[in-house]
């Protein structure tokens, strides 16, 4: 008696596997959301910013024709209250402006050239002054669209 | 004596498909970011050589004076002003509907589009900001008077195509940028001892 119990037991346990033909797909296509809507982060952060909030900015438009310039506070120093400049994966003065704008046009495209964007990702507590130094640094070297990078604020009408 | 087996194919073992594209994405999670990258756009005048530099003699009812000092107060033509204020300063300076003899003068032109238009073409906001000016004082300055002139050309474009400015072919931006042109004239602030790192 007990002996048959178990072994009906037994049979009735057998389920059929869950099927998992679908499971690649389904990731597969995760996997492309994802690679649409990301873009690789390029660049090791040396400086801290946080920019500032508008409600007219507008999307940067192709990639391979910005270049970034970062200014903000130093990570990883004692005193938080330095500014400093980072070009590419270091820190920069104002003088390597010059050479980073040429070693950029050298990279673009010819067509990326004509439209090159100088998007300045500045933190907000930046005094005016070096901001104007790196602007006027783009002049010279005829990098004369600029972007201010900021993030979007909603619109409150009034 | 050829004749065909029926021989099973055993069916391609696709259990770790699942754990492949599992790294994929992983992968793409840990090297991507999200964030889309914003911000406002400029064009910086040409550098100025020290020969080439020309004072340009404009009337003072053509200038719009914004000074920033290094409180982040700022200033309009000597008076203090917040930055939604000067947003509405900025529109009814540019536009001066009522050809007030105080704000900037206008010309007849014709205009692709339009016609023959009213355009503002001879006015010119001067900015000036101090070198202790916070960036985001600037910002928000700079963001105004975008601001100002993006209510004007959809006011325009609204009243002439139709539809919001937004909305515009580039043709018909062009139209409007002849109409209201950004005339910004930025002074930098004087080189001083001990500026930006």
């Amino acid at each position: 008696m007990r002996n048959r119990y178990f072994s009906r037991s037994q049979e009735e346990r057998e389920m059929p596997g869950l099927n998992m033909a679908s499971l690649p797909d389904l990731i597969f296509t995760v996997l492309f959301f994802f690679m649409i809507v990301t873009h690789m982060r390029d660049v090791d952060m040396k400086v801290r910013y946080e920019v500032p909030q508008g409600t007219e900015v507008k999307k940067l438009g192709h990639k391979g024709s910005i270049s970034n310039i970062y200014v903000g506070h130093r990570i990883n120093s004692a005193d938080g209250e330095d500014f400093c400049i980072q070009l590419d994966n270091q820190v920069a003065t104002i003088d390597d402006i010059k050479v980073f704008l040429e070693e950029e046009r050298q990279r673009m495209s010819s067509e990326d050239q004509a439209r090159m964007t100088v998007s300045i990702k500045a933190d907000r507590d930046v005094p005016m002054g070096l901001i104007s130094d790196i602007k006027r640094a783009l002049q010279r070297e005829y990098a004369l669209k600029i972007n201010y990078a900021a993030t979007e604020k909603k619109i409150v009408e009034n | 004596m050829f004749r065909k087996q029926r021989r099973d194919v055993s069916g391609l073992n696709t259990t770790s498909t699942a754990d492949i594209s599992f790294m994929l994405l992983i992968f793409f999670l840990v090297t991507s970011s999200m964030n889309t990258d914003k911000g406002l756009f400029r064009q910086l005048p040409p550098p100025e050589d020290d020969a080439r530099e020309q004072e340009i003699e404009v009337k003072k009812r053509n200038v719009l004076e914004l000074v920033l000092d290094g409180n982040d107060r700022l200033t309009c033509n000597g008076e203090p002003i917040s930055n939604q204020d000067l947003t509405l300063r900025v529109e009814e300076f540019v536009a001066n509907r009522n050809d007030a003899p105080d704000l900037p003068e206008k010309s007849l032109r014709e205009v692709h589009l339009m016609g023959r238009v009213m355009v503002s073409d001879r006015h010119v906001i001067t900015v000036k900001a101090d070198r202790n000016t916070t960036y985001n004082a600037y910002f928000e300055m700079q963001n105004a008077i975008v601001r100002g002139y993006g209510h004007l050309r959809d006011q325009l474009a609204r009243s002439s195509f139709h539809h919001s400015y937004a909305r515009c072919s580039q043709e018909e931006r062009d139209a409007i940028a002849l109409v209201y042109p950004q005339r910004i004239s930025e002074t930098l602030p004087e080189k001083t001892e001990g500026g930006g790192k």
